[in-house]
């Protein structure tokens, strides 16, 4: 084993263990970010400020009974979870989350901070994505009971809905940095205009922003388009008959997704870890602080804004953001055409 | 070896989809297939056709089908004929079915007997490039390019004109 091949090793446990606690931390950041903008405290009695809040909750979940209703498909209800978390977890290995580094020297040849630098990176992302909604879908339906499946139906509607404008507004970006790569994307955000503007995309693609991140609220299933799991009118949609590991790893899954849509937002629309300041190698820095920013939107639009009716929702995604966004990405390649040239 | 692992996923899920009575389960092995398809596109360094496969196959036409299989609701396919009469002998759809398979096995016969025609070599090198498909998508192949989508399109017209009828 070469020193490289054990560093990239070491670095996809690393990237694995990091998600795996961003859930911890999303969980903890979301109910105190919840109870700051209702004026209460949140959690405050498990360890200093109530961080230990999420290890409770972890060890509760691990404790209770993992109930499977008599008429459920067996095999499909136990697969459903482990679907929606694989998805989550593989989406992420195609992200760069820092520039090319050495480790301080460690290494001979410097690596990038990347688990697989794939030349169509962009696509990977969105195909694996799409492979979360069978998550969703099949626990719904597996579990045999009438909430799960409205659940699961509403959930396959809505993401093959904002699949769409998800893909043309990633599209946009595509066009203006004429290439797939996520590392080429990056790399291609780097310096600034007129000396203090960044380079970033968001300044060329201001629209296809706003319409990845609405898609981006969508395909994650969070408030308000939280219809496969809306309490008021189905208990709680697809996972209605989960509980216990099962269930948290359809929680798990959904923060996991938030991390992957905000850090491929990061690394398409802001920058990725381009910053000023500090140098490249402590890039990665400025790539968590855009991510946490962008996190911290995704709880504050939960908090804030009610949920959608669902003909609103479809309404919405294929008469407002699809022309929308299929017009941005037509501006978006005459404009490359012109200026290119 | 890894082609063998991907092939025979490939071919034992393909089988088991018409084998099996529950169409969820038959849509779900249907999926895993394109998967393996996908994997048999990744070792022909082909990566934009294996995650187009994922994408458009298996994220999207097949999710469309299990909403349609979810909406009906069917847990166990109805079996209109007897099961003991012969499929060559049973009426309608079935009668056609089985002709087609049996045209469908003996082209089958014909392609793998007949030692292949020459493959057509594909200019400029590696076919991975996104570029290089986008490229000759738009120059030699751009008429079947657009006679393609003409025809998406009129399917699309076609099936708002149903969906517009049942009012």
């Amino acid at each position: 084993m070469t020193p490289v091949l054990i560093a990239q090793l070491l670095l996809t446990f690393f990237v694995f263990f990091m998600l795996l606690n961003s859930a911890a931390v999303m969980v903890y950041a979301e109910r105190k970010v919840a109870a700051f903008l209702q004026q209460r405290i949140g959690p405050s009695l498990v360890g200093p400020k109530g961080m230990l809040q999420p290890m409770a909750d972890i060890v509760k979940l691990l404790f209770k009974e993992d109930l499977r209703p008599a008429a459920a498909d067996k095999f499909l209800f136990v697969l459903a979870p482990v679907v929606s978390a694989t998805a989550a977890f593989a989406a992420f290995a195609v992200v760069p989350f820092g520039a090319e580094t050495t480790f301080f020297g460690l290494l001979d040849e410097p690596i990038k901070l990347q688990v697989a630098d794939v030349n169509v990176a962009v696509l990977v992302i969105f195909a694996v994505a799409s492979m979360g909604v069978y998550g969703i879908v099949l626990a719904g339906w597996s579990s045999n009971s009438k909430y799960s499946l409205l659940g699961g139906l509403r959930s396959s509607a809505q993401m093959i809905s904002y699949e769409l404008s998800y893909g043309l507004a990633l599209a946009g970006v595509l066009v203006v940095a004429n290439s797939m790569s996520l590392t080429e994307i990056v790399d291609g955000q780097s310096g600034t205009w007129l000396g203090f503007i960044p380079r970033w995309f968001v300044f060329l693609q201001p629209v296809g922003f706003l319409i990845y991140m609405t898609a981006g609220l969508a395909e994650t299933n969070r408030a308000p388009f939280d219809f496969p799991e809306a309490e008021q009118e189905l208990v709680a949609g697809y996972h209605t008959e989960y509980s216990s590991m099962a269930f948290a790893m359809f929680f798990m899954a959904e923060y996991i997704n938030m991390v992957t849509v905000s850090a491929v937002a990061t690394d398409l629309f802001l920058g990725g870890w381009h910053g000023p300041f500090l140098p490249e190698s402590l890039g990665w820095i400025w790539f968590l602080l855009k991510v946490s920013a962008i996190l911290f939107c995704y709880i504050w639009v939960r908090w804030t804004l009610p949920r959608y009716r669902y003909d609103q929702l479809m309404r919405f995604g294929w008469k407002v953001l699809l022309p929308v966004a299929a017009v941005n990405l037509m501006v978006t390649a005459a404009g490359v055409l012109y200026f290119a040239r | 070896m890894l082609f063998y692992v991907f092939a025979s996923i490939a071919v034992v899920a393909s089988l088991l989809v018409i084998a099996q009575r529950n169409p969820i389960h038959s849509v779900l092995l249907l999926v895993a297939s394109f998967g393996a398809l996908s994997g048999l596109y990744v070792l022909l360094d082909a990566p934009f056709v294996a995650v187009i496969q994922i994408i458009v196959y298996a994220g999207a036409i097949m999710v469309l089908f299990l909403f349609v299989v979810m909406l009906l609701n069917a847990p166990v396919e109805d079996t209109e004929y007897d099961q003991k009469v012969h499929p060559l002998l049973r009426q309608g759809p079935t009668r056609f079915g089985v002709l087609l398979a049996v045209a469908l096995v003996a082209e089958l016969f014909w392609a793998l007997t007949k030692g292949g025609g020459e493959s057509g070599a594909f200019a400029g090198g590696a076919v991975s490039s996104v570029r290089t498909i986008g490229r000759s998508l738009f120059t030699n192949y751009s008429f079947a390019f657009e006679v393609t989508s003409i025809l998406i399109l009129v399917a699309m017209v076609g099936a708002v004109v149903l969906a517009r009828q049942e009012r």
